[in-house]
């Protein structure tokens, strides 16, 4: 590896991932895709294409039929633990205090309780959090909920994490702002993110780039990524918000829709 | 919006809201009872009823107070039988919905079994038991063990089984073990379930301990019972019926009251759900 590849290993590296729930049915076939460090990607599809799967693959949860995962260059293929995973629901354990729930990969990992709250109560302003630490997780709203996963996301102390639909479970309006919320958090932590959606609206939203997963899996047709495409985002840090009304993100949203039709 | 009920001098300042509500919850159930109650004391004092065969309720409450100290060492009996079995119920039946979680075997081979165990009818074993493990404390304390074991060990496998998959993945991405995920998402998952469990345990602990104590003892409020009836004093079968249905609910308070101390998150979903 030369010094100019060094400075090129993306954050996180799919290689040729071929995918199958049951070992027989492959639902993915030959997916590679790249997140650079401290980028946002969009893997858009139809519901059913096998998105969930490739994460569940990516995270480690599974093992790939074939290909590679790697991190940094490092193969982690089929190794939970070194990528974050946040689900659609913020899976926030009802039995926990926010605090506790946050520090809960801390924990974990056998630190002291007292040495995980004060590494995370810092954090709890710059997230949105203020004064939620003692509350139980029935008590916040949908939105802080997420706010809350994200942050003990952000404490398993990865540099990658994967997104698996995670504001649609949200009102409109709370997802629109968690949509820009979490992108520019995800930027000023330097979290390179994959995030799955079968709304074009959020991937051309929050993404740098999308991989557009074209297939019908139980149709016997394997996924696959049919297309990449640069989402042409005006430099100098315009909103996600002021940016859903140019003509360009109208122009890449049209060229996303016709592709998954 | 005070709620002017039939008594306007009592609790017209109270708060509104829930309670408002609070008191039509209560003098409903209560007026019906009182109600009841009344009807049975005339239809005794009528005559309609021979008094050898229902005493009033009066009578029932007088001989209840009469012989208050016998029943209390009678019940002591009881209760112990009843917490020790109880107790040894619900320890066997987290052991093995913990298995039967852990193993898909064991919860193969012996999901049936428990299942037609339950089948038996209580009445039918006690005689058994009895014959068995003679006239002392043990032939209750089996009794209650093999009644009051099943709500806990289905009420709790079923806990178990409502953990979100999701979750269970979330826990592997974050490396816990599986002691660490059985203990800090399983079990608080299944606590209401199991809580509910252990309430119907707790009924069936008194009861079986009074039906074991029927088919032969030397102290308990079953046996009392037997002896009461043999020498045809209702008035004091209907004193002990009372009691056992006392000890019951107070059994049952109890359970709902450590769910409360186990379940402190409980109270805050209450909260923020209305």
């Amino acid at each position: 590896m030369t010094e100019e590849d060094a400075v090129q290993v993306p954050a996180l590296e799919a290689r040729h991932l071929t995918l199958s729930w049951d070992g027989e049915h492959v639902v993915v076939r030959d997916v590679s895709l790249t997140v650079a460090p401290g980028e946002v990607v969009c893997l858009v599809g139809r519901s059913g294409c096998g998105k969930t799967t490739i994460l569940h693959a990516l995270s480690g949860l599974t093992r790939p039929r074939e290909g590679r995962v790697l991190l940094h260059g490092e193969d982690v293929t089929g190794v939970p633990g070194r990528i974050s995973y946040m689900l659609q629901k913020d899976l926030l354990l009802p039995s926990k205090r926010i605090i506790d729930n946050v520090c809960l990969p801390l924990t974990l990992a056998g630190t002291p309780r007292e040495e995980a709250y004060a590494k995370a109560r810092p954090l709890f302003e710059r997230f949105g959090l203020a004064g939620c630490e003692r509350m139980w997780p029935s008590e916040l709203s949908g939105g802080m909920r997420q706010r809350a996963a994200f942050l003990r996301t952000h404490l398993m102390g990865n540099d990658v994490t994967l997104l698996d639909e995670p504001f649609s479970a949200l009102d409109a309006l709370t997802r629109a702002d968690m949509r820009s919320w979490y992108c520019d958090m995800a930027r000023e932590l330097g979290m390179a993110t994959l995030a799955i959606t079968h709304d074009v609206d959020e991937a051309v939203t929050m993404a740098e780039r999308i991989y557009v997963l074209e297939g019908e899996p139980s149709a016997g047709v394997p996924s696959s990524v049919r297309e990449e495409i640069r989402v042409p985002r005006p430099a100098g840090g315009m909103s996600a918000a002021d940016f859903a009304l140019t003509d360009g993100f109208l122009a890449c949203k049209r060229q996303v829709l016709t592709l998954l039709r | 919006m005070a709620a002017q009920g039939d008594k306007p001098s009592d609790q017209s300042n109270g708060k509104s809201g829930r309670s408002a509500l609070a008191p039509r919850r209560v003098w409903i159930p209560v007026a019906t009872t009182v109600a009841i109650l009344v009807v049975w004391q005339l239809v005794v004092a009528v005559g309609l009823v021979p008094n050898f065969l229902l005493p009033s309720p009066t009578q029932v409450v007088w001989a209840l107070g009469a012989d208050a100290a016998l029943l209390a060492s009678h019940s002591a009996t009881t209760l112990v039988e009843a917490a020790l079995g109880l107790a040894i119920g619900t320890a066997l039946g987290f052991v093995f919905a913990v298995l039967m979680d852990r193993f898909e075997g064991f919860r193969l081979a012996f999901e049936p079994l428990m299942t037609v165990s339950q089948t038996i009818p209580t009445v039918a074993i006690a005689p058994l038991l009895v014959l068995w493990f003679g006239y002392g404390l043990m032939p209750k304390v089996v009794l209650i063990v093999l009644t009051s074991f099943f709500p806990v060990t289905v009420s709790l496998v079923a806990g178990f089984d409502s953990v979100d998959p999701d979750a269970l993945d979330l826990m592997r991405t974050m490396k816990a073990t599986r002691w660490q995920t059985f203990w800090q998402v399983k079990m608080p998952a299944a606590m209401e379930q199991f809580f509910s469990g252990l309430r119907i345990s707790a009924t069936y602990a008194i009861v079986g301990a009074v039906i074991a104590e029927w088919l032969g003892g030397f102290s308990g409020l079953g046996v009392y019972m037997t002896r009461v009836r043999k020498s045809f004093s209702y008035d004091k079968m209907f004193a002990v019926i009372l009691l056992i249905s006392v000890l019951s609910l107070a059994l049952m308070k109890l359970v709902d009251a450590l769910q409360r101390a186990a379940m402190p998150w409980k109270q805050a979903e209450g909260r923020g759900s209305k």
